[in-house]
């Protein structure tokens, strides 16, 4: 997993390049905490656009970083999704805490 | 309504790999790879894909979860110890995979609850609790068999769109 971060008129785009799965869980939840944590943005995109695998064990970690940043009233929105996660995040209600971006 | 199987698997594989999570990827990866004999759509690959990524880390941060912890805990004689491992078998049909994933660890108790939506057990490690919600929308049938203890079989099967036959067998 390969995370790479960029700044740009206040916001905090993340790209996520690799798969995420159990394996690579603790490794893309430690990069994502890294960024986030020290962050001064408004608002946050992860994107998706180069994510070749999810599964529901990438759920629980965008699940977790929301919670993170909800203290600090920074919103996080996913943008790109392949259609496979694209129904994970449908079937596990995620848009709701984590809008897609437009 | 499941369908019923009337005819034998047209060709049969079986994996057997050491329940670690780098073996994650490398399992979806080989069952995704023998079910394309099938010429699936790339949804499709993907939909078995994700179910066997599923059931292959289910067994590995559950079934062994606690058990590797104990393990090294009790001294045993080295001769005693293996590494626990994971057994995928797959046979392909002329218009479905069958997928079994089976595991030798602690079992489920009460499958009906662990398969509940955002059921987990493991809430502290970030656990989803959406696996087996997946593998159900994800694949036509699944079905769960466990016994504390002895372990826990999944089953579950994809029907593919296409009633297509092996590549090697086209005309």
């Amino acid at each position: 997993m390969n995370v790479r971060t960029k700044m740009h008129q206040g916001t905090l785009y993340i790209s996520l390049d690799g798969e995420l799965d159990h394996h690579t869980a603790e490794f893309t939840r430690g990069q994502l905490d890294h960024h986030m944590v020290q962050t001064r943005a408004g608002q946050i995109i992860i994107d998706l656009a180069n994510l070749k695998f999810m599964d529901s064990t990438g759920i629980g970690v965008l699940i977790g970083r929301y919670k993170k940043m909800r203290d600090r009233n920074v919103p996080i929105y996913v943008a790109n999704p392949s259609s496979q996660a694209e129904r994970i995040f449908k079937m596990t209600g995620l848009y709701s805490i984590m809008p897609k971006a437009n | 309504m499941t369908k019923k199987l009337i005819a034998d698997p047209i060709n049969a594989m079986r994996l057997e790999l050491s329940a670690q999570s780098i073996n994650e990827s490398f399992a979806r990866t080989t069952v995704a790879a023998f079910a394309s004999q099938l010429d699936p759509t790339l949804d499709e690959i993907n939909d078995i894909k994700t179910a066997v990524s599923e059931a292959v880390t289910n067994a590995i941060v559950h079934a062994y979860g606690e058990g590797i912890i104990k393990l090294k805990g009790v001294h045993l004689p080295s001769t005693d110890y293996t590494m626990p491992t994971i057994v995928i078998e797959a046979e392909l049909f002329n218009d479905s995979i069958r997928i079994k994933v089976t595991d030798k660890g602690k079992g489920i108790n009460d499958i009906e609850q662990a398969m509940q939506p955002f059921h987990t057990t493991k809430p502290e490690e970030e656990r989803s609790g959406m696996g087996f919600t997946v593998m159900q929308s994800f694949m036509d049938n699944l079905n769960v068999s466990s016994r504390p203890n002895k372990g826990t079989t999944i089953t579950m099967q994809k029907f593919f769109v296409k009633n297509s036959t092996p590549k090697e067998n086209a005309v």
